[in-house]
């Protein structure tokens, strides 16, 4: 309580402190300089010397740090808390919030082994060309197409038997599009696991999943390599209007949310209007004859957005098909009509800005949706891209939030994006969202007002948002440290990271993220996944977290190199209480309930896991079962 | 000496000396592994998600609107003896031919269709439709749990506490809890029994196991609980081992394997109530097929699942009731790809001993003009909730129907007669 009135009571001072500071470190970049310079200035708080400006008073220092690298980053490897230990907490916490500055050449070189990664979306349809166009073009059926890959990749004989959980090198074999899908998950967890960029990392996931875009829906699969890398990426610390305008135009989102297909339904009209008039003169000038086009279809942007939708790989995942016309037109002969689509008015109000609580109405999804009409793409199937069709947009005023917005034209959108960014329900949402990722399922009021006024003070400064968020007593308080179920991708991160693991091929690394709950870049909904405990705990996930804990510790995932023996060094492995100590040590940083401890200890009793060496009185411990009993604790499953 | 609950189980006889000092949840899964006098009543729920395209599949073909909407994709009138026809059910209606093996049960009144059913929330959104009708809402985006788990917190507080609930109580063959079993109530999700197991020594099971009975988080703790005991009684049943009765073969596929499962788990006793699947790939908006194509090889499926599960579960099929639902149907007219854009108002099956069956049920719209929905889908005459609420009333005997689908007038009076007795 005490802590919580001097935080309010402080709070006009921290803000202004911290938008010094990130005026001081943006403009001269000098950590050495400006360290010292806020610490001169701060009160003379309980918070110990290591903790510098950090207002740490519940935790120790180990502590701090642990929670730091669980928090901000996947976890600690070893060795790992001993270097910020000696580096400083907050030196290490400023570089990780300016991730532009750390060093992570190492990292970059693993990804090199992802060349779909650099590649454009038209490259990628290239490259990997959906099975049905392929199998077209090449004029076989998709079956024997799909046969021909699969041969290509598995060659004949003994080889062919070989499956990718044997073998997962051989991923670079696949010719279909899945391998983009999995490239990109292979490179999210590479960079989990090595980056020293931690914080972007996690920020990557965490904007992703706020701008989520399901893998699964059609062309959306050659399109999100470059909606993370182009859109997302760049912005995970920059302002929050860029990262949502870079959303708003990307492929991936018009097409995950159907903004592509939305068209003023006055547009038909318009542009019948426009054609009569045309004819007209036509006719005044040449006469009467039929003009066609060269594939002798009349000229009509209707047409062309339904043949592109043909086009678009496979219209069987279209979701939230706008509704055709009624009518009984012979097949083939039938035109639909498109009319405006509210999906993504909807879900940028919902989810990407103001929240389901902001204040809107369905009155006001409506104008949003009117004003993003004509935000199109072009190309889908070859080499697709951002473009606005003015020919589709309605150039009416429209009112969103009571304010009316009159530029006509792709600049409505524009401003709508602008008075979304600017309203505050949209700062409290994301300072919800955020902390909710970084504090506490249920985070403090008092934490989320302060993140949501810098939110506005800075016009969505996401570095200083995440910057108030760290230096908020709230974050290092004893209630939120470790009370974070991870989530099956952290997890798995966690766990590779905590045992040093060389990871050559992280594929089956995926696939147990997979199973464990949490398909990569394969959420359906626009939700994304949930930041919650309850929707990660249950039976089957958990089961499948003790059997990956049991396969990670016993060195059996193919293209993952687990070295217990360097890990558990300085240890007698004929001395079960010693492996025991440094494995709980090393992985939970000695933190277990004395409950675990015990049970654990009596594991070691166990002949299973003392190794039956017949001729050997001083038996060697099976210590990947200590380790796989460790990381399935229920401690590791917190973060 | 802590007796775990492997030996304590397999001692029955001491399990029923030491009952009162015992922890619930022991005593509960003993209760729920004994074998009772009278057998539980099961409802099996398969969600065909994509919005299956009931027109085809359950055909009217007395409608002449049916044949003129639908110009490639139509069934062609019932024949005698062209196996490329419907199947005639009442002189109205005919089954979609893919689906002969469920002429039978038809015929011999264990299979009752609902036609021109469907959820009132009018949407045509995968997303929002399925998220509808999962949560039994349809129009509320709020609800938090899905209907069939307030089915079972309903029914959880009538029951006392020695009936107990066994961790198989409800169970969804899939990796993740669906939507439809989202909530408070203890619900299980299991890809396939057989892989429910953790590959360890039996030693370093135990002491996971210790380790979760200790946690200090509640929500480990709890499930941890749940899952050991699962595994337990799974393990008692031995699932790799099962075969299929009176010569019932189920198709390869994944929705046959999991309806495999579902009778497997049935079979073994273990306290099933609720069974959810689902099956993918009713999303048909281009080559639907006629006769033969996509959608016709998926109601091939369909058809020797059900009918390799109703064989399969021979006398048993009095306890169980089974019932497809899908998020919403198609359009009555074919679009320019030989396909179907989505709709309103589907069909639903419901198949099961103590069904009144051979008949199709709910009132029949019309296909002329007028009588379509926006002009374009089958309209909708019978609400999905009446359908559920009789079977989860008169089948499983719930009567908290205001619970199950809370703002929903379940009169019993709405009801449409699909059960017998």
């Amino acid at each position: 309580m005490r802590t919580r009135n001097s935080v309010a009571g402080r709070r006009p001072f921290i803000s202004e402190r911290l938008l010094a500071a990130g005026l001081l470190l943006c403009g001269l970049g000098l950590l050495t300089l400006v360290v010292p310079c806020l610490r001169a200035q701060q009160p003379a708080a309980k918070a110990p010397a290591w903790a510098g400006r950090l207002p740490i008073t519940e935790l120790t220092e180990e502590e701090a740090i642990l929670h730091a690298l669980n928090r901000l980053g996947y976890g600690p490897r070893p060795g790992e808390v001993e270097r910020i230990r000696a580096q400083g907490l907050e030196t290490w916490i400023h570089a990780q919030l300016h991730p532009e500055q750390i060093h992570d050449a190492a990292v970059a070189r693993r990804l090199e082994r992802y060349p779909t990664l650099t590649m454009s979306s038209g490259q990628l349809l290239e490259e990997f060309p959906n099975p049905a166009r392929a199998a077209r073009r090449m004029g076989i059926s998709v079956e024997e197409y799909r046969r021909r890959m699969q041969e290509r990749r598995s060659g004949s004989g003994e080889a062919s038997r070989l499956t990718l959980a044997q073998d997962p090198t051989r991923y670079t074999e696949i010719r279909l599009p899945g391998r983009i899908t999995a490239e990109l998950a292979m490179a999210k967890l590479t960079r989990a696991i090595y980056s020293e960029r931690q914080l972007a990392e996690v920020l990557a996931d965490f904007w992703f999943n706020h701008f989520n875009v399901f893998a699964g829906k059609g062309a959306d699969r050659w399109l999100i390599t470059s909606y993370e890398r182009d859109a997302i990426r760049p912005h995970v610390l920059g302002k929050f209007r860029d990262l949502l305008g870079a959303t708003a135009e990307h492929p991936a989102m018009l097409f995950y949310l159907d903004n592509w297909l939305s068209v003023d339904p006055k547009a038909s009209e318009r542009l019948e209007q426009e054609l009569a008039r045309r004819r007209e003169l036509f006719r005044q000038r040449f006469g009467d004859a039929p003009r066609r086009s060269p594939r002798g279809e009349p000229f009509d942007p209707f047409f062309v957005v339904q043949r592109q939708g043909r086009m678009a790989n496979d219209p069987r995942q279209l979701d939230r098909q706008p509704p055709a016309v009624p009518g009984n037109l012979p097949a083939g002969q039938q035109r639909a009509r498109r009319g405006l689509n509210e999906n993504y008015a909807r879900e940028l109000l919902e989810l990407h800005t103001l929240g389901v609580d902001g204040g809107y109405t369905q009155q006001d999804i409506l104008e949003v949706a009117r004003a993003f009409t004509g935000w199109t793409l072009r190309a889908l199937s070859s080499d697709p891209e951002f473009y606005f069709d003015a020919r589709l947009h309605d150039p009416g005023e429209k009112v969103v939030l009571g304010q009316k917005i009159r530029h006509g034209g792709k600049k409505d959108g524009e401003a709508v994006l602008d008075l979304l960014v600017r309203h505050p329900s949209t700062a409290r949402f994301i300072a919800t969202k955020l902390a909710r990722r970084f504090v506490a399922d249920h985070p403090p009021d008092s934490l989320v007002a302060r993140m949501a006024e810098t939110f506005q003070k800075t016009d969505g400064e996401i570095r200083a948002v995440v910057q108030t968020m760290v230096y908020s007593p709230e974050f290092w308080s004893r209630q939120a440290y470790r009370a974070k179920i991870k989530k099956p991708f952290e997890l798995v991160a966690s766990a590779v990271r905590a045992l040093g693991a060389e990871v050559e091929v992280p594929l089956l690394l995926v696939s147990w993220v997979e199973r464990i709950g949490e398909p990569l870049y394969q959420c359906q909904p626009p939700t994304g996944y949930s930041d919650r405990a309850e929707a990660w705990v249950n039976t089957g996930a958990l089961l499948n977290r003790l059997n990956f804990a049991i396969a990670l510790a016993a060195n059996r995932l193919r293209g993952v190199r687990v070295d217990l023996s360097g890990l558990l060094a300085r240890t007698d492995p004929r001395d079960p209480r010693a492996v025991l100590d440094r494995a709980v040590e090393q992985f939970l940083a000695g933190q277990i309930a004395p409950e675990t401890r015990a049970t654990l200890e009596r594991q070691l009793e166990d002949p299973q896991v003392r190794q039956a060496v017949l001729d050997d009185p001083l038996r060697e411990i099976n210590t990947s079962l200590v380790v796989g009993l460790v990381l399935g604790a229920p401690e590791f499953q917190r973060r | 000496m802590e007796l775990t609950r492997r030996v304590f189980l397999k001692s029955s006889g001491i399990a029923l000396l030491g009952f009162s000092a015992l922890p619930g949840f022991l005593t509960r899964a003993v209760a729920a592994s004994q074998p009772t006098g009278s057998r539980r009543k099961i409802l099996v729920v398969l969600f065909q998600r994509g919005a299956l395209d009931g027109l085809n599949a359950v055909v009217p073909y007395g409608e002449t609107n049916y044949y003129r909407l639908r110009p490639t994709i139509a069934i062609p009138r019932p024949q005698r003896g062209n196996r490329e026809t419907a199947l005639d059910l009442d002189g109205f209606f005919g089954l979609h031919p893919a689906l002969e093996p469920l002429v039978p049960l038809f015929s011999n009144r264990e299979l009752a269709i609902v036609h021109a059913v469907g959820s009132p929330a009018y949407t045509r959104s995968h997303f929002d439709a399925q998220d509808y009708m999962e949560s039994g809402t349809p129009g509320q985006k709020s609800t938090v749990d899905g209907w069939l788990n307030r089915h079972l917190q309903a029914s959880d507080a009538e029951r006392s506490e020695q009936q107990g609930n066994s961790p198989f109580r409800a169970v969804a063959l899939s990796p993740a809890l669906p939507r439809t079993l989202a909530g408070a109530a203890p619900a299980v999700a299991l890809a396939d029994v057989r892989q429910f197991q953790v590959l360890a020594p039996q030693t370093v099971v135990g002491g996971f196991e210790t380790m979760y009975a200790q946690a200090v988080d509640q929500a480990l703790r709890g499930v941890g609980q749940e899952m050991f005991e699962a595994m337990d009684l799974l393990r008692r049943n031995n699932p790799a081992r099962y075969q299929p009765e009176n010569g019932a073969e189920y198709p390869r596929s994944r929705f046959g394997q999991s309806l495999l499962q579902v009778a497997q788990l049935i079979k073994a006793d273990i306290g099933l109530e609720c069974a959810f699947l689902d099956s993918g790939g009713w999303d048909h908006h281009v080559n639907e097929g006629g006769v033969q194509g996509p959608l016709a090889n998926l109601l091939r499926d369909l058809a020797q699942g059900l009918a390799a599960f109703h064989r399969d579960l021979g006398e048993r099929m009095d306890d169980v009731v089974l019932v497809t639902m899908s998020e919403f149907g198609r359009t009555v007219h074919e679009n320019g790809n030989r396909g179907t854009d989505h709709g309103t108002a589907t069909c639903f099956l419901v198949l099961g001993g103590t069904v009144r069956g051979g008949k199709v049920y709910g009132p029949w719209p019309g296909l002329d003009r007028g009588q379509l929905f926006e002009g374009r889908d089958l309209a909708l005459t019978t609400d999905f909730r009446v359908v559920l609420s009789e079977l989860i009333a008169r089948h499983l005997g719930n009567t908290r129907l205001d619970v199950v689908f809370p703002g929903f007038p379940a009169d019993p009076k709405s009801f449409l007669g699909l059960l017998r007795g």
